[in-house]
């Protein structure tokens, strides 16, 4: 800061007007010259994202052409015979983010609401900061726990008593092993538990407090009043929140790819081992001998980046609605 | 003059005891009596009508000290649920809060699902309409009791939230600041509103407008620095103060 | 007509309250659960496989016993270094520009853009980097894996830098712009000055985040069993090493990957923990 102090105090009170001009020259070339290399600096944000797409569709078109539609329904995934479709890992990809987001929303709820609504200050405080703990851990080291941990003990635990339960529905049907769907959409609610349940407390705490004291002025108990005033203003904050949580879901790639068994089977319980589209890119992208095998799974990543791209906007057009249309009636 | 609330040696603080917001507050409000709190800004009269429903100890960091009596029953006695004194004293806001995801209906019903789940669509309905008219909104709306709450003027708004208050059969109401966000028009129907109330409820009003109080109120407190510095009748109050205090404050002398 | 209907719900109806307030917390604490179980595991099974070895040796082919994860980590801090070099000056350029044109179409597009590339998975980011660096040099290299790292990088720092930016009171440009500072000096000396704690936040918890991220150097940096600290040759990282070892079937590749958990889990919390202690929690990695 000292230096333009300086600055100014060096100039002679006294110049002539041709130095006057030369001065304003020279700022407003400097003003030029910076507005110019931020906005390059910009730019290139917005060529990566143009990019990234072009290079996805670039390197789809060998799948796209010899496919077509039929890319997204057929379930053959058979790299031997040059035959590609996606569907085993769009269904896999489903599945286990349903699973996730059955869990862990009601959770994340649960979670956000005592951060905002019940829970003192100072604790809250410090809960919040384990929850973005729980966003903060790598995924290869959540893999690595779902492998030894997570998944035996689903299949000494869970499995069992959901098998001798529900074992009726063919969800829950079959041999009990470690690696499968459900392992991965369990380790998956883990994962996107922090991001909803974060971006719930925000909205939650965005409900202005009249609307609160307005539904304890009736009459209303503490959950009364969550019912009445909180969870319906900040309802569209909560979707967002879930639309965002479901992306992760999508795009969470290694820890899924450790516990999912990657099998390109579509199979009816949750037990057996299934993949997602990112799994599977992480598993065999490395290794695609042929350019119809490596452009079949660009495809899949471009079905991907279209998907996650769809979700990120509508979550936060959600979010940020709920969040500053609060800001504005907030006193 | 039947006693309804009565304030005994009530304290109040703010920030964990670091502001002290009412200092030893005595004060009876009149049964079925319009009592106007006036007083200059930051001068304790809000916080004075949010500790006659426990809404004061809804803010983090506050304290309260004292007895609020409700026909002789202390509403701040221990273990006593704050919401059976919320039900039976209801409260208007400075802006008006309807329920921006419910309609018109399901907000004047609102308080009254809490209380009485099994109530019949018939009974609602007639009670929905009993609060709207009550609250002077019922020709205004009776065509569109199934629009959004928010899509009403403010000062529609307002009397929603009377009708809302009054759904539940209070037998206070508190009414802070409750016209400073309207316009004149929607505030004269407030006005007109208090005195037809006064009829079946005791009412008492927060509010910065001394014309307003002097229009409407029965009784008269004034407030000055968390003290109440004189309290009586509002002719009285504001021809003949008692207190320099209260002569300066109506004179607009400072304030 | 309705008083009658009070009082005798009343019990039933704080009861309920009671109990659904009593839920949440105990949805705070299931959430919580995994976090201690994990950073459980990782302490028990992670130090009792850690030792010097670990941190000096290379890992020992199949079959040999001992061995370490050295080259990995090296190859983390090569590959974040690079990371940085590239993402930080664009990631904080365009919050400039994204921060000083905050009505312009260009600067709203450019938010609009580094949004969502929040929401690109990292797995496409690494396609990505394979399809304009790996092809091209027809090679997995350090290069491409520091690069896919850059650009998951990019929009978070951007992000920050805005927000930290528009946190930066307008009198205090005002007064620098009154004293006839230029524009350009004003918002380099006084507002990026100012904003430079938060930035810094967003920058670290930004490398933090990349230096945990195994699936877009899958096929960029690759993985290398050697020494390898070349920009043009695959290179090892924590994360692919932890992940290889992981999944594969030899018992002490695996006690290994628990130690590089372990490591690597450090380096994030500490870069986590360490920044949010130093600036109490004022700023936050977008999502």
């Amino acid at each position: 800061m000292a230096n333009f102090y300086e600055a100014a105090a060096d100039k002679p009170a006294a110049e002539g007007r041709e130095s006057w001009r030369g001065r304003f020259g020279v700022q407003l070339f400097g003003d030029r010259l910076f507005a110019l290399i931020t906005l390059i600096l910009g730019l290139v944000i917005l060529s990566i994202l143009f990019g990234l797409t072009l290079a996805l569709v670039f390197g789809s078109t060998a799948s796209i052409h010899k496919f077509g539609l039929g890319f997204v329904v057929s379930t053959d995934w058979d790299p031997v015979n040059d035959q590609f479709g996606a569907l085993p890992f769009i269904y896999g990809t489903a599945i286990s983010s349903v699973i996730a987001l059955t869990i862990a929303v009601p959770l994340s709820l649960g979670a956000a609401l005592c951060l905002s609504e019940t829970a003192p200050e100072w604790l809250s405080r410090r809960i919040g900061f384990l929850v973005e703990l729980l966003a903060a851990i790598p995924s290869v080291v959540y893999g690595l726990w779902g492998i030894f941990v997570l998944g035996p003990w689903l299949r000494d635990h869970v499995e069992p008593v959901l098998g001798a339960y529900l074992g009726f529905l063919p969800l829950f049907k079959g041999p009990k092993v470690s690696v499968g769907m459900l392992a991965a959409g369990v380790l998956l609610a883990i994962m996107v538990l922090p991001y909803i349940a974060s971006v719930c407390t925000d909205v939650f705490r965005a409900v202005p407090r009249t609307q609160r004291e307005a539904a304890l002025a009736l009459g209303a108990t503490r959950w009364e009043m969550l019912q009445m005033a909180v969870l319906p203003y900040g309802r569209s904050g909560i979707i967002g929140a879930i639309i965002l949580g479901l992306g992760r879901a999508l795009g969470e790639t290694i820890a899924v790819a450790m516990v999912i068994g990657n099998s390109s089977e579509i199979a009816a319980s949750l037990f057996k081992p299934s993949s997602t589209l990112a799994s599977v890119i992480a598993n065999e992208f490395a290794e695609a001998t042929s350019r119809l095998y490596l452009s079949s799974l660009m495809e899949l990543g471009l079905v991907l980046l279209v998907l996650g791209l769809l979700l990120n906007v509508a979550a936060r057009v959600l979010v940020l609605g709920a969040i500053r249309g609060a800001a504005g009636e907030g006193r | 003059m039947a006693e309804k609330l009565v304030c005994r040696s009530l304290n109040a603080w703010f920030n964990h005891g670091q502001t002290h917001a009412l200092k030893d507050v005595n004060l009876g409000v009149g049964a079925k009596l319009v009592t106007a709190i006036i007083g200059p800004s930051g001068c304790g009269k809000s916080t004075l009508v949010r500790c006659l429903n426990r809404m004061h100890e809804e803010v983090p960091g506050t304290t309260i000290t004292g007895e609020v009596l409700l026909d002789n029953e202390n509403i701040y006695a221990p273990g006593l649920d704050p919401v059976r004194v919320r039900r039976r004293i209801g409260m208007v806001f400075q802006k008006p809060t309807p329920f921006p995801t419910m309609s018109i209906v399901e907000n004047v019903a609102a308080g009254l699902r809490l209380n009485s789940a099994n109530l019949s669509r018939a009974e609602r309905d007639e009670v929905v309409e009993r609060s709207l008219q009550q609250a002077a909104l019922w020709e205004e709306v009776k065509d569109r009791l199934n629009a959004p709450g928010i899509s009403l003027s403010g000062g529609q708004q307002q009397r929603l939230c009377v009708a809302r208050a009054l759904a539940v059969e209070p037998e206070v109401l508190l009414m802070d600041e409750p016209c400073s966000a309207l316009d004149p028009i929607s505030t004269a129907r407030i006005e007109e509103l208090l005195l037809e109330l006064k009829e079946s409820y005791t009412i008492v009003i927060v509010t910065h407008n001394m014309q307003q109080a002097a229009r409407t109120s029965d009784f008269t407190a004034f407030m000055y620095n968390g003290n109440l510095v004189e309290f009586g009748d509002t002719k009285q109050v504001f021809t003949n103060p008692s207190r320099p205090e209260t002569e300066d404050y109506i004179t607009g002398r400072f304030g | 007509m309705i008083r009658a209907l009070f009082g005798a719900s009343d019990f039933r109806r704080k009861l309920k309250s009671d109990i659904m307030i009593s839920l949440t917390a105990l949805a705070t604490l299931i959430a919580l659960v995994p976090l201690f179980l994990v950073l459980g595991y990782l302490l028990t099974k992670g130090v009792a496989s850690l030792n010097l070895n670990f941190f000096t040796q290379i890992p020992k082919p199949v079959g040999e016993q001992g061995g370490g994860m050295a080259n990995a980590i090296v190859g983390t801090f090569e590959l974040v270094g690079m990371a940085c070099a590239i993402g930080v000056p664009v990631g904080i350029g365009a919050g400039l520009y994204v921060a000083e044109h905050p009505a312009h179409a260009t600067a709203r597009a450019i938010r609009f853009a580094a949004d969502i590339m929040l929401g690109v998975p990292s797995i496409v980011v690494g396609i990505f980097a394979y399809a304009i660096v790996v092809r091209p040099m027809h090679g997995f290299s350090a290069l491409a894996g520091s690069f896919a790292l850059a650009i998951i990088m990019i929009p978070l720092v951007t992000r920050t830098t805005e927000e930290m930016i528009k946190l930066v009171p307008g009198e205090l440009r005002e007064a620098a712009l009154a004293l006839g500072a230029p524009r350009w000096r004003t918002s380099l000396s006084v507002v990026m000055r100012t904003a430079m704690t938060g930035i810094a936040t967003g920058v670290i918890l930004a490398i933090a985040r990349i230096a945990g991220e195994t699936a877009p150097l899958l096929f960029t940096a690759f993985g290398n069993q050697y020494w390898s600290t070349s920009v043009t040759q695959p290179i090892a990282s924590l994360t692919v090493q932890v992940y290889t070892f992981a999944i594969s079937p030899f018992a002490d590749w695996q006690r290994q990957a628990w130690a590089g958990a372990l490591v690597l889990t450090c380096i994030v919390l500490t870069l986590e923990i360490g920044v949010r202690w130093v600036t109490r929690g004022a700023a936050r990695v977008p999502r």
